[in-house]
């Protein structure tokens, strides 16, 4: 897991326009095992951008994607899950009517052995402990898993979908505003979350725009700024105003000085 | 996603769910009514049961005699074998209107070949021609609707509603308008006609198509990607599922399964019945609707859609029985079709409303 130096992903002078809009200047960007790295930018920055170029959805027209200390070539999002990375879509993508441990092995269902294997049935109770295996280890608390998602709360939904990234994962999870949708207590609940899936020693690369939420949980935050990264802060090092002026009036310069 | 925005802030609803039915012993109405919205097959099969009873307390000898009961299961199979199509169809969201018209054409162009391999008095070999034809030429048409839904993003209404069109038309080109009568007498005698321990071989056909494609709904992967391309077609994209693939699948299975019910209509009436099968869309819809299949997708049971498939003949059948103008059950069962879609809409807005 991770490459020589630590970093699962290094993105180096990424670059993207779309006709004469440049989206990504240049973007350098890295995330380490077992960190949380924050994306933060005001709207327009690049963040979505880069991130349709981590998880394959863009090609890039310039600049090099390492993965593992490789350089990776990306041409769709099902390439990314050859690399150990999931992602957890800002819509969670979750198919409603099904239960959760149907949701987390949407596409990998396991499926029973015998003389019945040729039948291709689904294994509902391999599926089922492997999910609650999971759910312990990560605490999430789902006590119903024959409802579908549809009946749970929203902050459950959103751990089905963290749960469902998490499992598969090898290298990295990405994670786009994943507590945009929630309330107080539910998202302190997705961000204590996403710090143990950090802990089981992978990368996690969130997107946010909440200041005080990425303070509290992200490790590394590298803020985006006219498609070009003008700050990256260590924990501890900034505050909510830092932020701000880095995402408002932050320049390359700074950045390097 | 505002489903989501709606639940912020609202305690778990699972765990809610886990209280209410912990409860049983406190609430066990609330319970069995909590039970009922989420498994509306069994709320159809009560009403089903009920049915039966009182037709069989108000007329028991005619109503229960075995003479009634075959005929119930006889007028049941074929359009059984079609709802089977059709919950495939329902469960991805999607909607096939074309399974009486194509029904009506793979039952044409195989009564043409088999008349031209010797008509009434071909054997074995012609009705096994015939048969693949049939299906053959019937799941052309379901791929021709799954191309037109999935490649071109025809919505499924409109694109079946197209093949519904082409399909009849086409038959009516090729019959001249007529039915076909040179139908192989063995199909008739010794597929129409024939028992399996008094049970007609139609409905064990009917009911075997129903039990293999209701364990490939319910247990196979396939099954499962139905339902969650029916759910979230989007997610399922995400999930990596080959979505258009898919879907071009279910729609040339449930073409496949027309061709299956044509040539069992082959048998029972020994003709092809080009007038008479404009309707077997909406049974077959309302049927898996009753039996708890959603209008919406991601939700479906052959077992419920067996049983809603079932109602509308037994009604009809006991109205006869009864002196009750068999009227009413076109009238009873529009009514209850409406309450199956009230409740189904009640239960997805519950879910996310809590």
């Amino acid at each position: 897991m991770g490459s020589v130096d630590g970093y699962v992903v290094k993105a180096r002078q990424i670059r993207k326009a779309f006709g004469h809009v440049e989206a990504l200047r240049g973007v350098d960007f890295e995330a380490e095992a077992g960190k949380v790295t924050a994306l933060i930018g005001d709207n327009g920055a690049g963040k979505s951008s880069l991130v349709k170029v981590l998880s394959g959805v863009y090609q890039p027209d310039g600049g090099e994607l390492m993965i593992e200390g490789r350089v990776a070539r990306l041409s769709s999002p099902r390439d990314l899950r050859r690399y150990g990375i999931e992602t957890v879509y800002q819509d969670l993508a979750l198919a409603t009517d099904l239960t959760p441990y149907e949701n987390i092995f949407m596409g990998r269902e396991v499926f029973r052995g015998g003389v019945l294997a040729p039948l291709r049935l689904v294994d509902r109770g391999a599926m089922r402990a492997k999910v609650e295996e999971t759910f312990a280890r990560l605490g999430v608390t789902i006590t119903d898993q024959l409802a579908p998602v549809a009946a749970l709360s929203g902050g459950q939904q959103q751990s089905v979908a963290i749960a469902r990234a998490a499992m598969w994962a090898t290298n990295m999870v990405i994670m786009d505003e994943p507590t945009a949708a929630l309330g107080v207590a539910q998202t302190q609940g997705v961000l204590d979350l996403i710090r143990r899936v950090a802990d089981h020693g992978i990368g996690v690369v969130l997107i946010s725009h909440n200041m005080p939420d990425v303070l509290s949980v992200a490790d590394s935050i590298q803020v985006l700024r006219l498609g070009q990264r003008v700050a990256s802060f260590s924990r501890g090092e900034c505050d909510v105003p830092d932020l701000v002026q880095a995402m408002t009036s932050g320049t390359l310069e700074e950045a390097k000085a | 996603m505002t489903a989501i925005n709606k639940t912020v802030n609202k305690a778990s609803v699972g765990s809610a769910i886990t209280r209410v039915t912990g409860n049983a012993g406190k609430g066990g109405a609330w319970w069995l009514l909590r039970g009922l919205v989420r498994r509306p097959s069994l709320g159809m099969l009560v009403i089903l049961c009920l049915l039966i009873v009182v037709f069989s307390i108000m007329k028991p000898s005619a109503f229960l005699g075995s003479y009634n009961l075959r005929g119930i299961a006889l007028s049941a199979s074929v359009v059984g074998v079609l709802a089977v199509g059709q919950t495939f169809v329902l469960a991805t969201g999607g909607i096939d209107l074309s399974l009486g018209s194509v029904l009506v054409f793979g039952t044409v162009v195989s009564a043409k070949v088999m008349a031209g391999m010797g008509g009434v008095s071909a054997g074995w070999g012609a009705v096994l021609v015939g048969t693949v034809v049939c299906i053959v030429a019937s799941a052309a048409w379901g791929l021709v609707s799954g191309l037109l839904v999935a490649v071109l993003r025809v919505p499924p209404l409109i694109a079946t509603l197209g093949t519904l069109g082409m399909a009849l038309g086409a038959a009516q080109i090729i019959s001249a308008g007529l039915d076909i009568r040179a139908v192989p007498l063995v199909l008739s005698r010794d597929i129409g006609y024939e028992n399996v321990a008094g049970v007609p071989l139609l409905v064990v056909i009917a009911v075997v198509v129903a039990a293999v494609c209701g364990l490939v709904l319910w247990q196979t992967g396939f099954g499962v990607h139905t339902k969650a391309i029916g759910s979230n077609p989007e997610g399922a994209v995400r999930a990596g599922l080959s979505v258009r693939r898919h879907l071009i699948t279910i729609y040339v299975l449930s073409g496949a399964l027309a061709g299956i019910a044509g040539v069992m209509s082959l048998a029972e009436f020994s003709t092809t019945t080009i007038g008479g099968h404009t309707s077997d869309n909406l049974t077959t819809i309302a049927g898996a609707v009753l039996g708890g299949t959603s209008l919406f997708g991601g939700i479906a049971t052959m077992f419920g859609t067996m049983v809603g498939i079932l109602v509308p003949v037994t009604l009809a059948s006991g109205f006869v029985i009864v002196g009750v103008q068999p009227f009413w059950q076109t009238f009873a069962v529009g009514a209850v079709l409406v309450g199956a879609v009230y409740v189904d809409q009640l239960r997805r807005g519950s879910q996310n409303r809590l």
